[in-house]
């Protein structure tokens, strides 16, 4: 498609103004507010207990269910870009689920199965209003993430080279080692950062299953809802600015690893 | 050697290989030929391993490999779109199998380089397979294939994806490369040209079974039935038996068993020249004659000749003969 000049140019006011609007203002705002007092208001309001605790308890978060998604993702682009097996089309389907439902709602069902009354509400240890509902609900909404990027890439490059790995003496394993994940990092890498940010930046259903019990069962998100709601505004900015630090030096990580897609 | 004993394959509704037999001697070059869907790569993926026969044996060297997986028969396997690990460097990718059989570094890097050399890549050990051209991949794959020391090379279309000059070129060199290693070698391909110009032997695929094997000379003069001797060549039908156009001669004059014909086109091809003809006014043949022998007979449109069979008919077909696709 051929662009005049003129129009070339338009379009991308638009394009840019677009997200200036919706994103990079807001975003602007925030950090504005934030240092509005001085950077050591900030560094004391980040620097309470209650915010120590939220912010390592959302890595601790992320760092369970990133590597538990990043297997099993791989796994299950494996099934779906070379498997043939009844219940595929299903599979797929399903994995799609976490962006179809409404994570509030996930939040709900977590609670219907394994809160008290639930299912399996007889566990040894508590699950809903403590860590492990807060890693099951961040797990279930992370899933289709490296599955979605990792399944277009296997396809892409086929099993022939897998085959030769095997006409060459490799047995599977060996060839899913030397062959097949080196083939497949970057959409690996793609899925990671995209997980990662979807973990810190979860909400919805790890507000319904937390029980927000400050310094325990409280994520970063969580603490600036609680600040915010409670008119403590400096202090909802300076968290809101900690959480947008994190995703932008993720994203960053990600638009390191995006040129280099091309040759993998 | 290799046996493959009474092999069938079946994908879905489509039988790929229906109970095949084949012996392909050892130190041999051997060439399953046929057009597409006649079940030859399916035959040289299951001699691999690469897939399982329904029923039947593989036998290599004289030892039972149907249930072996494709790493433990001893082979080389060179695929037709090249396969190359494309985030290896020519001197990983060489080394991969000698990698995995854990083999010590400095006889690695001393094999590699010698076989860079003799596949014609010396230098190119850094490089990466995007960085070469289709043939030169092809080669570095080859040269992948020769450094597991296979009892078997396995070539699966190796020359399918490259031009014309360069498959011609590679396909001579295969050959001396094979007359220097005498490594048993099975090559699959659809161009009867490739496979006459370098096999020792050609087994001619069909609809999943083997309709003839032998050389290249004996299948092109005593084929088995009218898809081999149409398969190998042009062929003009004559009555109800297929000829050679080259084994149709013409003359001026009336002689012992010739039939009178009309020339209906004369193509020049260069050295020879295509002469189609309509016998006795509606069987259309075609003979081919040297430029010299069309000049003599003075040649063209609406001339009169007589034709005759200079060798014995090879084959003779009740019905018009099968034309390959």
């Amino acid at each position: 498609m051929t662009v005049d000049r003129r129009s070339r140019i338009l379009l991308r006011v638009l394009g840019l103004g677009y997200l200036a609007l919706l994103l990079l203002i807001p975003i602007g705002i925030v950090f504005y507010r934030t240092f509005e007092h001085g950077a050591g208001a900030v560094y004391d309001s980040v620097t309470t207990p209650a915010a120590i605790s939220a912010f390592s308890l959302t890595l601790t978060v992320t760092a369970i269910a990133v590597p538990l998604n990043t297997v099993f993702g791989v796994l299950c682009a494996l099934a779906l870009a070379r498997g043939r097996f009844r219940g595929k089309a299903l599979l797929n389907a399903i994995i799609d689920l976490p962006f179809a439902i409404s994570p509030v709602v996930v939040g709900l069902a977590l609670i219907l199965v394994f809160g008290r009354g639930g299912w399996l509400g007889g566990l040894p240890f508590q699950v809903i209003f403590s860590v492990p509902g807060i890693v099951l609900a961040t797990i279930f909404i992370s899933v289709p993430f490296v599955v979605r990027e990792v399944t277009p890439v296997l396809k892409e490059i086929g099993d022939e080279q897998e085959q030769a790995a095997s006409t060459l003496g490799a047995s599977r394993w060996q060839s899913f080692w030397r062959i097949t994940l080196p083939s497949i990092r970057w959409g690996v890498a793609y899925g990671v950062v995209l997980s990662v940010a979807r973990c810190i930046g979860e909400f919805g259903a790890v507000s319904v299953v937390s029980g927000k019990i400050s310094g325990e069962t409280e994520t970063l998100t969580l603490l600036v809802e609680k600040r915010f709601q409670n008119f403590d505004l400096a202090g909802a900015y300076a968290a809101s600015a900690l959480l947008a630090l994190i995703a932008l030096g993720t994203l960053l990580a990600m638009t390191r690893i995006n040129p280099r897609r091309d040759d993998a | 050697m290799i046996a493959v004993r009474d092999v069938t394959k079946s994908f879905g509704e489509f039988v790929a290989l229906d109970g095949v037999s084949l012996e392909i001697p050892d130190g041999s070059l051997t060439a399953l030929l046929g057009p597409s869907g006649s079940g030859k790569s399916t035959l040289l993926r299951i001699i691999a391993g690469l897939e399982q026969p329904d029923t039947g044996a593989i036998e290599i060297h004289g030892s039972d490999a149907t249930r072996l997986p494709p790493q433990r028969r001893g082979i080389g396997f060179v695929f037709q779109h090249y396969a190359a690990f494309k985030h290896m460097t020519v001197r990983d990718n060489v080394a991969f199998g000698m990698k995995i059989r854990k083999q010590p570094k400095d006889r690695i890097r001393a094999r590699v380089d010698e076989l860079l050399g003799v596949v014609g890549l010396a230098g190119y050990h850094e490089r990466y397979p995007n960085q070469l051209s289709g043939g030169q991949r092809q080669r570095m794959a080859l040269a992948r294939a020769l450094a597991v020391e296979p009892k078997v090379l396995l070539l699966d279309e190796p020359f399918g994806a490259l031009d014309a000059k360069v498959r011609a070129e590679l396909r001579e060199w295969l050959r001396r490369l094979h007359d220097e290693v005498h490594v048993t070698t099975v090559l699959v391909t659809h161009d009867q040209e490739e496979a006459m110009a370098i096999s020792d032997h050609i087994a001619v695929m069909d609809h999943g079974s083997i309709e003839q094997v032998g050389g290249p000379r004996e299948l092109y003069d005593e084929p088995a039935n009218g898809f081999v001797m149409s398969f190998l060549g042009p062929v003009s039908r004559l009555g109800d038996v297929l000829v050679r156009p080259h084994d149709l001669s013409l003359a001026n004059e009336a002689s012992d068993g010739a039939r009178p014909a009309r020339v209906a086109r004369v193509v020049h091809l260069g050295f020879e020249v295509r002469v189609e003809l309509l016998l006795d006014g509606r069987e259309r043949v075609s003979a081919q004659v040297t430029r010299d022998e069309a000049e003599r007979l003075e040649l063209g449109e609406g001339a009169a000749v007589w034709v005759r069979q200079t060798r014995a008919p090879a084959v003779r077909v009740p019905e018009p003969a099968s034309t390959p696709t």
